[in-house]
């Protein structure tokens, strides 16, 4: 129990201070780095909570694509490191005093002593299975692809309806491009093709 | 005493005022923005996982794999209008992005 204790408390820290070097640091490459990091050890964080399922799809949809693609972005776009930075002091007292009051709040709410109702068990949508009888991904699976099908389904359009959305932003048709025309050689006769000229001779053209 | 309840939601309590906070002081860059909105969604995403640990419920594991998918999608299509922005003006500066004004 204390060795899980432990490796919480590890995760969590090394989680914010992460996050810390995220909004903070002065080059976004860097922040996005930290940015893996941080999704790295709250897919820790989800393995002892016993998600193992969602633990693997943070690393593999967050670490794999969305934050490569944040580095691609980072890369892509030439941004002026000492202009992007100006404002930086100027909005810290206000960001600062919103982060404090707001912290101050939650933890208002989170510090007290939390127990669940006498009518939870009755109350539950879906109870998890024992992890002996039926690992978290079959049980997760089995919710879905029952349950929650439908909803399933939306997220597959939400999906493909970002997909689309981001490949008709970032399409452009660039002008002076020689592209192959299958159509327009296709299209070719011997008429319009070859001109038969009459050179006299000596005369040159 | 074990790992509790207020353990995790203490940390995803950190983690979205860090993300609020990213907001506040990156006001130049839209990158570091989106990349603070991710963070808010990992708190929010914490706070499901470690509920549905505690009570012994699976559906908010499952709430949290569509707020995954959402998130990936607002990702996705948030970077995709950066790009565009700066194909047409030059810069991701949030204080610029002003035309449609009236």
């Amino acid at each position: 129990m204390i060795v899980q204790e432990i490796v919480f408390y590890l995760l969590a820290a090394v989680l914010v201070a992460s996050a810390i070097m995220v909004i903070s640091l002065r080059n976004p490459v860097h922040s996005v780095l930290f940015l893996i990091l941080a999704f790295f050890n709250a897919a820790g964080l989800f393995l002892l909570a016993g998600a193992e399922f969602l633990a693997m799809v943070l690393v593999v949809v967050y670490v794999g694509a969305v934050a490569v693609l944040f580095l691609f972005v980072v890369m892509l776009l030439d941004v002026d490191l000492t202009k992007i930075r100006e404002g930086f002091l100027r909005y810290l007292p206000t960001g600062a005093a919103v982060g404090i009051v707001m912290l101050i709040e939650l933890f208002a709410v989170v510090f007290r002593n939390w127990q669940f109702g006498a009518g939870e068990p009755a109350a539950l949508a879906a109870k998890a299975p024992d992890p002996s009888v039926m690992s978290n991904t079959e049980a997760l699976g089995r919710l879905i692809y029952t349950d929650y099908a439908y909803l399933f389904q939306i997220a597959g359009l939400v999906l493909l309806v970002a997909m689309i959305g981001a490949i008709l932003l970032t399409l452009r048709s660039r002008e002076g491009v020689r592209r192959q025309s299958i159509a327009k050689q296709l299209g070719r006769n011997k008429a319009k093709s070859v001109e038969l000229h009459k050179i006299p001779s000596g005369g040159g053209i | 005493m074990g790992i509790t309840l207020t353990d995790y939601l203490g940390v995803a309590a950190i983690l979205f005022t860090l993300g609020i906070f990213g907001i506040f002081l990156n006001r130049k860059n839209v990158i570091v923005i989106l990349m603070s909105i991710e963070l808010i969604l990992l708190a929010v995403n914490i706070n499901f996982v470690a509920f549905s640990h505690f009570l012994g419920d699976l559906v908010g594991q499952i709430f949290t794999l569509f707020v995954l998918t959402v998130a990936a999608a607002e990702a996705a299509i948030g970077l995709a209008i950066v790009v565009v922005f700066f194909r047409n003006r030059g810069t991701i500066e949030v204080e610029e992005i002003n035309q449609m004004k009236g």
